[in-house]
């Protein structure tokens, strides 16, 4: 058998095929490609969620790794515990730790444990894959939820236009939490987490991975169409591309605003989103300017004061 | 403070912690040491208690000796991880200054949090002085760490009663605490050279077999708690009981009280006052509230007449829990003692000899148990 290798990235699986997620599930080839950049002397962590599920139906794993799952919303609280006894054994050197943890395990119910771990400097690796809902106990509203998604907690109606909040800015948070390296991503590019992942680790200090994993459950495409839907999520600007390292952002792929392909192009494959009126629309595409714009305000600027 | 001496000798490698009255004095006695470099232990001021269980879990998964301790709140919101640990058979300690449980908000002692937290497959011992809170922790991690155990243990002691009391301990000497207390050494860790799972879904066609493998664990438990009391009087000259029972004046006693903690320092006193009044009575300490020893407790009342139980927490809406298990260990019996009830000593409330003496009266007359305000 010959097998194909994408220039750049290793060779190295530590997460077996065979799991249960869905087809087209973005997720789980997120997760491939991490630890497939992180190598063999890794610890990974899961909060709970599709991923914990979908990977360790006892007997079975698919981690060729030594992995931990806990709770939903202790991840970082136990990676905090292995960075201690690890450092406490003498065994902390050259030895990567991984968190992952969906929106809701990040965004929502283990905000409070992922700030105290950055705020205590713990070195580890936190990857967030953002599918913008609970997709796992049946695709609800989190705070990562982009904005007039239509959800089982907020279903667009006759008087609601289903989740009416922005998303809550994470990568900023975690920015002002004086970490030095924070950044963003997407399955449309392995290399491109490849890269990033490699040079968090080479960081001594905690780093925060967020990637935008489209969901086939929740979001509602044709299955092949996540990666295509992933690269419009940047070109559209709903997804910016970027690193935050030593307080100073970077576009990883900036998208001029004269660029910019419309929202519409991004949001109308999903069936979250079929209830949009023009209207609807044209608020959507004025949020993503707002935000992109903000960004691009701060770019290339000492924007946060660097701690760690 | 005997409590973090038993932790130094126990050479903690990793101890997670978040301040809670009473338990606070443990955790500074602790800092103190590692800031002063007495030991080499790794601590992490984690931002809940929450936080402190989950980094202990982490922490043990890694292959490290690791402790904690909370109260009363502190504990209840550990309540999630509590099973997550014995679930996982991670062995750890873990010391708790008994306090009740709001609300109202109140910071004195009575056992309704370690008692609300009784069935997630934790061993509770339960202590009586500051001695024995000392030698309970190091015994604890014998316990826990033993093969054939591999269960988390809480070390109960009373809030401020026994948290903030001075009275003179014996220190053990480091040496021979190494003989009676090894190196731990587990079976399975999270090592990148040789990769395994921990926490995976179980669904129902093997959920149940992990669940019958912790509770036949933690009763295969009691054999271990019993020898490491022994084991430990070899070394140290000092025993609790058995280990699981700790028997007052019992040997001809036709009358007994049951508790737990500190109390029974104060139920000695009624039983020697009665004893001099020439009556049979006598005080059984419970150290262990899981594993339940029905067994033994069978054995050391089957000349009594009546036992009162003394709860320091309610199951609203039934009774006393200890009462509840006291009766049904003696449910199948022929021959049994009279049993009453008592709840007291709640939020702080002195239990006075007068209380102890009441409820022992009222169970030599067979009168049903009430609250001792």
């Amino acid at each position: 058998m010959v097998v194909l290798t994408i220039n750049g990235l290793e060779e190295f699986e530590g997460f077996a095929s065979g799991h249960n997620a869905c087809s087209g599930c973005l997720e789980a080839l997120v997760l491939r490609h991490v630890i497939k950049a992180s190598g063999p002397n890794t610890i990974a962590v899961s909060a709970t969620g599709c991923m914990e599920v979908i990977s360790t139906g006892f007997p079975q794993t698919s981690w060729q790794i030594p992995w931990i799952h806990s709770a939903f919303e202790n991840a970082s609280a136990v990676a905090s515990g292995i960075d201690a006894a690890l450092k406490a054994l003498g065994k902390r050197e050259n030895v990567n730790i991984i968190v992952f943890g969906g929106d809701g395990a990040t965004f929502d119910i283990g905000f409070q444990s992922l700030s105290g771990a950055m705020e205590r400097g713990h070195k580890f690796l936190y990857i967030v894959t953002d599918n913008e809902a609970y997709a796992n106990t049946g695709v609800q509203r989190s705070s990562a939820t982009f904005p007039f998604a239509n959800t089982t907690t907020t279903p667009a109606g006759k008087k609601s236009s289903g989740k009416l909040e922005p998303k809550k800015p994470l990568d900023l948070i975690m920015a002002a939490h004086g970490i030095p390296y924070i950044a963003t991503a997407t399955p449309a590019n392995a290399l491109d987490i490849s890269r990033k992942v490699k040079k968090a680790l080479s960081i001594n200090a905690p780093t925060l991975l967020h990637v935008l994993s489209p969901c086939v459950k929740s979001w509602g495409y044709a299955g092949p169409n996540g990666v295509d839907l992933a690269r419009l999520a940047i070109q559209t600007r709903v997804f910016p591309l970027m690193e935050i390292e030593k307080g100073v952002l970077t576009f990883t792929q900036k998208v001029e605003k004269q660029n910019a392909r419309p929202v519409e192009e991004y949001l109308m494959p999903q069936n979250r989103f079929k209830h949009l009126t023009p209207d609807l629309t044209r608020k959507i595409q004025e949020y993503v300017n707002a935000r992109y714009e903000f960004l691009e305000s701060i770019e290339g600027k000492k924007a946060f004061d660097v701690l760690y | 403070m005997s409590v973090a001496q038993a932790v130094k000798l126990a050479k903690v490698n990793v101890f997670p912690m978040y301040p809670i009255t009473p338990a606070t004095h443990i955790a500074e006695e602790i800092s103190k040491m590692v800031a002063n470099g007495e030991i080499n232990t790794e601590v992490i001021t984690v931002e809940s208690e929450h936080s402190a269980l989950s980094a202990a879990m982490g922490s043990i998964a890694s292959g490290a000796r690791t402790f904690t301790t909370t109260s009363s709140q502190g504990l209840a919101l550990m309540f999630e991880i509590l099973p997550i640990i014995s679930g996982n058979r991670l062995p750890m300690v873990m010391a708790v200054a008994n306090r009740a449980l709001s609300a109202p908000i109140n910071i004195w002692n009575d056992h309704s949090d370690a008692v609300s937290c009784r069935d997630q497959g934790w061993i509770q011992l339960w202590v009586e002085s500051s001695q024995e809170a000392l030698d309970a922790t190091i015994q604890a991690f014998k316990i826990s760490e033993d093969l054939s155990v591999q269960l988390p243990v809480m070390v109960n002691l009373d809030g401020f009663t026994l948290s903030h009391v001075f009275e003179p301990v014996d220190v053990p000497e480091q040496k021979k605490v190494d003989s009676f207390l090894p190196e731990f050494a587990p079976v399975n860790i999270l090592d990148p050279k040789n990769p395994k799972t921990f926490g995976p879904i179980a669904f129902p066609n093997v959920y149940m077999e992990f669940r019958k493998d912790l509770d036949d664990a933690m009763l295969a438990s009691e054999a271990v708690i019993e020898k490491a009391n022994k084991d430990f009087a070899k070394i140290f000259n000092r025993s609790y009981g058995d280990g699981l029972l700790d028997l007052y004046k019992m040997e001809d006693a036709e009358f007994a009280i049951i508790g737990m903690g500190s109390l029974c320092g104060t139920a000695r006193s009624v039983i020697d006052k009665l004893r001099k009044e020439k009556k049979k009575v006598g005080l059984i300490r419970l150290r262990t509230l899981r594993p339940f020893p029905k067994a033994r407790l069978l054995k050391a009342c089957k000349n009594l007449k009546a036992l009162a139980v003394i709860d320091r927490h309610v199951s609203y809406g039934f009774e006393g829990p200890l009462l509840t298990d006291v009766r049904s260990a003696f449910f199948e019996e022929k021959k049994r003692p009279f049993i009453n009830g008592f709840i007291a000593g709640l939020g702080g409330r002195d239990i006075t000899e007068q209380h102890l003496q009441k409820a022992l009266e009222l169970a030599m007359q067979e009168k049903q148990g009430e609250w001792l305000f």
